[in-house]
């Protein structure tokens, strides 16, 4: 079936032109937004666009990039152009695509708290909750993985409840320790590495979240869901020796269908 | 037998470079890699290398090193600059542009660079340090990837490949590496976020590279742009030439080492065919923003190509000793003006 029959066949309302529109980022990539919001409908389309995207093949395009609300195209501009590559997506049928549960979601250590997680009681006192109760909050919620960037392998993991919605530190620390978890706005995260960050911080994990050496170097994958389990110092540590060895892997559980 | 290079001073930033880490972004890995890629193709096609081997990136003046194991073959680009080789306490300085066959036991020292901020320094067989995610490229904030994910420091050891028997190259006509002042963008993704006067500032006003310019990007000093309703976005994709716009209302034009997503409205992207002129920027140098179409910049990149085919076809043996080149004496226009003698339109 020749394409043009197939999109006539499929008037939806949900092809890219339907839903996106393609801004021009220089002339070497250009995006496709589908609204500037959170919102894991938005982020659900983003990562369908690309996961279509590269099963095409399309010649000149080089790597596309999800974020939050958007799918950065990266093309060449000697082997193909902007106008090529937007006339064979433009027509792209998203189809049904919804926010579908997590297929799999991650366990992830944390010692809370302490010097793992200065920002605790503070935390907890702008929220008023008690710092069990703050725990208890960060810590029974299943997040989904929105997007990663900033740094290699720092997931942007959602929606944080809304009772722990505090923003970015007026003055971002220097140095953050790697395995930091930390949260801002409606968003948490790990730092996978030291790094300067303006997150607030509420403990530590001693899981590898990047490795170069890997393929594909992160651990999370994009709509992965992610909890938390609190530890105690000497589960930390014992982790933390095991991972040192190569010898640990976060629980992973199958979603029920 | 390969040889090695120890390195004896590094230089302020030396990193190993190639054309890039690509199809890692979405992990969040940048992409990394020259500053400034035409030099790199240029000097590895100068040592018989492929175009995207991993050489040295030199930012504001290059390394001096000692040559071990074995004799190798390297040549500069990029940037005015002179190589001094010595040989048993005998200096023989060359300049930029062509290769050059430095025997075992012999130093090496890089000067400071002139008319640009980052040189390449390429050498035959290319840097031998693993792959990592398919690249050579240093990762300074990952730090991983090059020679241990950091700048070079006094003591470390490079591996190369032994030179091939062939004539040394040079390109007898350098591109000029004078910055012509503009650096062309494509306005937009987020043009909506200024006012008409913020873009009118953007494009009419000089900018000044300030002393925060790194590998990740430059911070411009200038008039502020005025926003329509503030610089924060939900985080969305940069390309390397984004110029993203924070609340002080002063540009960043982000660089190789940009990191993949950011929360900042960004009013433009340098096309990338300027990109190169971008990376060898100084701090202090002025600059201004010229608009141009998408279709523009993606011609003005396809004919950068070509040059580029021009000048690797015009390698050629140096010549060591000076001569007459007759085919330029007798084609160059040596009186320029003159036309005819008749009075024409």
């Amino acid at each position: 079936m020749s394409e043009s029959v197939a999109q006539e066949k499929a008037p939806t309302g949900r092809r890219v032109s339907d839903l996106a529109r393609f801004l021009p980022v220089g002339d070497a990539a250009f995006a496709i937004e589908f609204g500037d919001r959170i919102d894991p409908a938005l982020n659900a389309l983003v990562h369908c666009t690309a996961a279509l995207l590269g099963e095409m093949a399309l010649e000149g395009l080089v790597e596309t990039v999800p974020t939050f609300r958007s799918l950065l195209v990266h093309y060449d501009p000697r082997r193909t152009s902007a106008a090529t590559l937007q006339n064979r997506i433009t027509g792209l049928d998203l189809g049904e695509t919804v926010t579908s549960a997590p297929a799999r979601i991650w366990q992830i250590p944390v010692l809370y708290g302490g010097e793992a997680g200065p920002d605790c009681a503070e935390v907890a006192a702008a929220t008023s909750l008690s710092e069990a109760e703050m725990i208890e909050r960060h810590s029974s919620t299943v997040y989904r993985v929105y997007v990663q960037g900033f740094l290699p392998g720092f997931a942007y993991l959602g929606d944080l409840p809304a009772e722990l919605d505090l923003p970015r530190l007026t003055t971002p620390r220097v140095r953050v320790p790697a395995g930091s978890v930390a949260i801002a706005q409606r968003m948490t995260g790990i730092y996978p590495v030291e790094s300067p960050g303006g997150w607030r911080l509420l403990g530590n994990t001693p899981v590898r979240l990047f490795d170069a050496g890997n393929t594909p170097p992160t651990l999370f994958t994009p709509g992965d869901g992610v909890r938390f389990v609190p530890v105690s110092v000497a589960e930390h540590a014992r982790i933390r020796a095991d991972v040192t060895r190569g010898a640990y892997r976060p629980d992973c559980y199958e979603a029920a269908p | 037998m390969s040889a090695r290079l120890k390195i004896l001073q590094p230089g302020p930033q030396t990193t190993v470079q190639d054309l890039g880490r690509l199809g890692y972004q979405a992990y969040g890995v940048p992409v990394c890699g020259a500053l400034d890629p035409i030099a790199l193709r240029l000097a590895n096609r100068l040592v018989g290398n492929d175009e995207g081997a991993a050489a040295l990136e030199c930012r504001l003046a290059g390394p001096s090193f000692e040559v071990l194991d074995g004799a190798v073959r390297l040549a500069l680009t990029g940037a005015d600059a002179t190589v001094d080789v010595t040989v048993e306490g005998e200096t023989v300085a060359y300049p930029a542009w062509r290769a050059i066959d430095v025997p075992v036991g012999a130093t090496v020292r890089v000067s400071a660079l002139r008319g640009s901020g980052c040189a390449i320094l390429a050498v035959a067989g290319g840097i031998d340090v693993p792959r990592m995610l398919g690249s050579r490229s240093t990762d300074l904030k990952g730090r991983f990837g090059g020679h241990e994910g950091r700048p070079l420091a006094a003591g470390d050891k490079l591996s190369m490949e032994d030179i091939i028997d062939s004539p040394c190259l040079e390109l007898p006509y350098p591109p000029s590496l004078a910055f012509p002042g503009t650096l062309r963008v494509v306005l937009g993704p987020q043009a909506e976020a200024f006012t008409e006067d913020g873009i009118a500032t953007f494009l009419a006003t000089p900018f000044r590279v300030s002393r925060e310019a790194d590998r990740m990007g430059m911070r411009m000093e200038g008039t502020p742009l005025a926003f329509t309703k503030g610089a924060d976005i939900v985080s969305d994709g940069i390309a390397t030439g984004s110029i993203q716009v924070p609340g002080s209302g002063l540009p960043i034009m982000l660089l190789a080492d940009h990191q993949t997503i950011g929360g900042y409205a960004k009013i433009a992207t340098v096309i990338s065919a300027d990109l190169p002129l971008a990376g060898r920027l100084l701090p202090g140098a002025e600059v201004r923003f010229a608009a141009v179409t998408v279709e523009e910049a993606e011609e003005a990149r396809r004919t950068q190509e070509r040059e580029l085919g021009r000048l690797l076809d015009s390698l050629a043996p140096v010549r060591e000793v000076a001569r007459i080149d007759e085919h330029a004496l007798f084609t160059a226009n040596l009186i320029s003006g003159v036309v005819t003698a008749r009075e024409t339109e």
